[in-house]
């Protein structure tokens, strides 16, 4: 049985699944019940100033795909809508009733040294265990001068990284915005002014659906809607990539990850773990289908664990990093064909029109006048699209077929900048 | 209800709530979400073998497709644009042997996508919205007669008038829709089949006129005189006949009689039935004969075909259901003798059969059924009476069908026939379909060609 627990910036929790600072995490009636479920910590639901926001009715829309629902959801919900002193009893409460589970409070307040000063301490004396800057949130508080407001500009994420630093002893996670080019210089950003780790990503701006018959887009609003944050498995790999980049960053190697984005399965935390995060975040999954989803991700965790013998997360943390390089490195040598298994195909033709229309004209459709699907070796450049589209598993597979030579482009002939060997 | 020992028919014997039930839809519709989830399971197969196994060629990939985007005025169009009984075939058509025989998701670990249910999704929406697909073409100033306003015919009707041809229509019965109307089960096609015939009239172009037989009220001759061109859909009319002398003994009659008679009551409760059924044949309607049976409360159905289950006309879908509805199925038996007490039919004598070097032999052992009703499904025939008239010189028909060329015109010029009566390659609604609307096409042909 593998050894689940993690400790990310000092702080130990029994397993590296979180929830999110969202509406699961609002208030110590929901976050008790995902301690209940196994929940190894949670990132309380972002605490702002008095008077507190309001919110509006309607906050979600969703993009259904193929029959399945909430393949990417959106929301337009602000921060906590209930005063902070309520929020700070109930953490007070919570994390001295579940001391072994992470409690991170995740905040957000005006950019200006005096509010983070103001609000630290009283943070600190909940017995929280580390707080979360939410410089992401891309809808609403931006409007004032908040969330991805100040995750946009890098000076500005530099700056409060380092008044938090000064003014509290808590851990400190910059929650990163990825409505940016590069995502890069932020977490180069949190990192210079001091941070503890990053986590990210924090949803994306989006439009989900224009409802035709009003006009306007959901979630509607009385008539109108505004643009809120993307997340939910299409936004996964996004998210991926751009803790890839954090991770392989010369600036930021070895900066700690709490990862974010679409994760839902043990198998979708594995990947964001061996891109080197040290826990995950979850949120769109749990609210779903309930806080019940962790009982799989522990157990298909630790079992997937077992049957590759890592007995602990750092064991394959971070494996996958030296993987991703840039595409100037790749082998242009690597050559690889198409195979159709003719026990498995089912004959529907994908992938001789995918092919066909769309690709290098390399899979026939018929043989001796009937309908059967073949791949010519000479036309293959090996792209991989026919093994996407063919609805059978394993029924496409490409095969090895170069002689295990190793050219780049750095030291390609057509690349004028090659270099000479 | 008192028990007889023969003749023991009657109606009413089960309540209304429960003869409701028995003849309300035996496959319900599906609603938007179970169509966006089936519609989803189809892969979009290139150059689909469900095309090809359809006898009207409908685009059932681009249909389904048209589903999962909430175009179902654009799947509508694709099917109806094929075969414009879309709506009956949805219900009727054993897909399991055509469009679903074929879906590559056929494997014992997969189910092939439902695609007659996706039919019917997207046809009943143009149907209960009354939805115009189609605009008929200028005027051509040409008149067509079509004789019999069952698929085949209305079918043709339909597709001449949508290129701008002048069409009438001339029914026997009292109702349009041939089979569809007459000889299906109810629950199978719940208030659905006088919907249909509204919705293709109201093309416009295309009169109708009832209770006008061939032979009786129109006549062959005329029709070719008074018409540019005439399309006979007749149907089969007449049924075959057992030759055990059956011919009055009360108790005995046609399968499609009972059908027929059963589909036009208003209620049900009104139709008397046997309390003990036994249903001769292996076909269609020998099973819509007994699952309704049943269906009406008779304590005790036996279907006896002469032959193997292989070998029946009915479809292995057709088979399970009707054993699944409690139908007692007997094969390899054929009837000798039918037994009659007190005036009545009280039961009927079989005797085993075999095949030996591919010919039914009697085996000499024999078994009687008792019987309050006995009803026959052998077969239909052409009533070849309003094709004979000596003022027109001789149709041809050969094995009791008219015979048709690849275009569906006859031995007459001028005159084309399809359906039934032609006996294509199968005996389905979708055949007649296909059949009409090919010979319409070839009408349209000659007639723009001229």
């Amino acid at each position: 049985m593998a050894d689940l627990s993690t400790e990310f910036v000092g702080v130990k929790s029994p397993n590296p699944f979180w929830l999110a600072s969202a509406p699961p995490t609002d208030k110590a009636y929901n976050v008790i019940r995902a301690f209940e479920a196994g929940w190894g910590g949670v990132v309380w639901k972002t605490l702002g100033l008095d008077p507190h926001v309001v919110n509006v009715s309607s906050r979600y829309g969703a993009v259904q795909w193929n029959g399945q629902r909430m393949a990417g959801l959106n929301n337009i919900e602000l921060i906590t809508d209930r005063p902070l002193a309520i929020n700070l009893a109930e953490i007070r409460q919570v994390k001295r009733e579940w001391p072994d589970r992470a409690m991170i409070v995740s905040l957000m307040v005006p950019c200006d040294e005096a509010s983070w000063k103001y609000i630290l301490p009283m943070v600190e004396d909940t017995g929280a265990d580390a707080v979360e800057l939410n410089f992401g949130c891309p809808h609403g508080m931006s409007e004032r001068g908040m969330g991805a407001a100040v995750g946009q500009v890098p000076e500005y994420v530099q700056m409060v990284a380092a008044w938090v630093k000064q003014h509290s002893r808590l851990p400190c996670i910059v929650k990163l915005t990825p409505n940016i080019t590069d995502i890069r210089i932020s977490a180069r950003a949190a990192h210079a002014g001091g941070t503890d780790a990053v986590s990210l990503i924090n949803t994306i701006n989006s439009i989900t659906t224009i409802d035709l018959d009003l006009m306007a887009p959901t979630p509607t609003v009385d008539g109108k809607g505004t643009h809120g944050g993307y997340c939910g498995p299409a936004v996964r790999p996004i998210a991926l990539n751009m803790v890839a980049e954090i991770a392989r960053d010369a600036q930021t190697a070895g900066l700690p990850i709490s990862a974010i984005g679409g994760i839902g399965t043990w198998r979708d935390a594995a990947e964001f773990i061996a891109l080197g995060a040290g826990n995950v975040q979850v949120c769109t999954a749990a609210m779903h289908y309930g806080f019940r989803i962790v009982d799989d991700m522990i157990s298909g965790l630790s079992n997937w664990m077992d049957s590759k013998g890592y007995k602990t997360i750092e064991d394959f943390r971070g494996r996958a990093i030296k993987n991703v390089t840039d595409w100037k490195f790749l082998n242009l040598k690597y050559d690889i064909k198409a195979r159709i298994n003719q026990d498995l195909c089912i004959k529907c033709g994908l992938c001789h029109i995918a092919c066909e229309d769309t690709a290098h004209q390399a899979i026939l459709r018929e043989k001796e006048g009937q309908r059967h699907f073949e791949v010519v070796d000479d036309e293959c450049v090996g792209c991989n699209l026919c093994m996407h589209v063919c609805p059978v598993d394993d029924c496409i597979t490409m095969e090895r077929v170069d002689d295990g030579s190793y050219q780049n482009w750095t030291m390609h002939p057509n690349n004028p900048m090659a270099e000479k060997a | 209800m008192a028990r007889k020992e023969t003749g023991d028919i009657a109606a009413g014997r089960l309540t209304s709530g429960q003869l409701a039930e028995n003849f309300s839809d035996v496959a319900p519709p599906l609603d938007r979400q179970r169509a966006l989830i089936e519609a989803s399971r189809c892969h979009f197969c290139y150059d689909a073998p469900c095309i090809q196994a359809c006898p009207t060629a409908i685009d059932i990939p681009g249909f389904i497709r048209a589903i999962s985007t909430d175009n179902l005025t654009g799947a509508a169009n694709k099917i109806l644009e094929a075969n414009i009984f879309g709506g009956q075939c949805a219900r009727v058509c054993p897909t399991e042997i055509l469009c679903e025989g074929e879906c590559v998701r056929n494997d014992p670990e997969d189910k092939p996508v439902e695609i007659g249910a996706l039919q019917r999704y997207a046809t009943d929406w143009v149907y209960e919205r009354d939805v115009q697909l189609f605009t008929r073409a200028a005027h051509t100033g040409k008149r067509i007669a079509v004789v019999g306003a069952g698929p085949a015919g209305l079918t043709c009707a339909h597709a001449l008038a949508l290129l701008g041809h002048e069409v009438e229509v001339f029914e026997a019965r009292a109702k349009s829709g041939g089979l569809n109307e007459y000889g299906i089960a109810e629950y199978k096609v719940v208030n659905f089949s006088q919907r249909e015939v509204e919705w293709l009239l109201s093309i416009g172009g295309i009169r109708l006129q009832h209770g006008k037989a061939l032979g009786r009220d129109i006549h062959l001759s005329q029709l070719r005189r008074e018409y540019d061109a005439v399309f006979l859909g007749l149907g089969l009319g007449g049924v075959n006949a057992l030759s055990l002398g059956d011919a009055a003994l009360p108790g005995v009659r046609d399968a499609v009689d009972f059908i027929a008679e059963l589909r036009q009551a208003v209620d049900k409760a009104a139709v008397p039935v046997g309390r003990r059924v036994v249903v001769i044949g292996g076909g269609n309607t020998a099973i819509d004969a007994a699952v309704q049976s049943k269906r009406l409360g008779a304590e005790r159905v036996t279907l006896v075909y002469r032959r193997g289950a292989d070998a029946m006309s009915a479809t292995n879908h057709e088979q399970a259901f009707a054993q699944a509805e409690g139908v007692h199925v007997i094969h390899y038996a054929q009837p000798v003798e039918l037994i009659a007490r007190n005036g009545v039919v009280a039961g009927i004598r079989f005797e085993h059969t075999r095949i030996e070097h591919e010919k039914l032999l009697g085996s000499g052992e024999f078994f009687e059924i008792d019987a309050d009703v006995v009803l026959k499904a052998i077969g239909q025939v052409l009533q070849a009476d309003g094709l004979s008239e000596a003022s027109v010189e001789l149709l041809r028909l050969n094995k009791g069908r008219i015979v048709v060329d690849a275009d569906f015109a006859t031995s007459l010029a001028g005159v084309y026939a399809g359906g039934d009566c032609v006996g294509g390659k199968t005996d389905l609604t979708v055949q007649s379909v296909a059949d009409g609307k090919h010979a319409a096409a070839a009408i349209h042909a000659q007639l723009t060609q001229a």
